[in-house]
């Protein structure tokens, strides 16, 4: 099971129904290839760093999913820059860290980082791996 | 009368020279995944600039340096983080 995570701006000045039925519409592609969604997160309208097509915020998407082959990831991205509502987007493969960072996160387990603190963000999993270099 | 030298020298910190210990605190915590969407967690590595600050005064070991540095790019590219900047902190 190879897990992705394809996060998308979409245009500001459509309204709220467009914006949403372009998400339900990427939703649907992917569900159509096969592939199960993991989770879908609407981080809302962000103000963009730099100007993309000459608008300054941008609505931001991004969509966790998994699947067996992604043979037809290639014909999704084709898709997603033919699509006039996108600004951009990017896809990106999730090693087992990022989808175990993914679920901390949604599972609240990941909180505002401390340096100072001796615990670790991912629990006691990561000690074995520490002690194993000692070995 | 006038403090004796050895009686000075310990008046002040005698460890005030010394350089702190500089570590990866990737390593240090435990932490495997940078998230590129995390533009606040970023801004601790670039300069007001925007630049991707160098290993030697982040203090990243060289496999986490170079992830990171994929996370500021991928968040350049998303317009989470300006490729070139000015006055960012």
């Amino acid at each position: 099971m190879r897990h992705y995570e394809v996060t998308f701006i979409v245009d500001p000045v459509l309204s709220g129904d467009e914006v949403k039925s372009t998400a339900e519409h990427i939703q649907n592609e992917l569900r159509q290839a096969g592939a199960e969604l993991v989770a879908v997160d609407e981080l809302g309208l962000r103000q963009l760093a730099y100007p993309i097509n000459k608008r300054s915020s941008g609505i931001y998407y991004c969509i966790e999913f998994k699947c067996e082959s992604a043979a037809w990831l290639g014909k999704f991205e084709l898709n997603m820059t033919r699509n006039e509502r996108l600004l951009r987007y990017l896809t990106v493969k999730l090693d087992k860290y990022g989808v175990k960072y993914n679920d901390d996160k949604r599972n609240g387990r990941i909180g505002k980082r401390k340096p100072e603190t001796t615990t670790t963000e991912d629990g006691g999993d990561l000690a074995p791996a520490v002690v194993n270099l000692d070995a | 009368m006038a403090a004796s030298r050895e009686d000075v020298k310990f008046l002040s910190n005698p460890k005030i020279g010394l350089r702190r210990k500089k570590y990866c605190r990737f390593r240090k915590f435990g932490i495997k995944y940078i998230d590129y969407k995390d533009a606040e967690f970023l801004l601790q590595f670039i300069n007001e600039q925007g630049k991707i600050l160098p290993r030697r005064i982040t203090g990243n070991s060289l496999k986490y340096q170079r992830r990171m540095a994929t996370a500021v790019k991928r968040a350049r590219h998303l317009a989470m983080l300006p490729f070139v900047g000015d006055l960012l902190k």
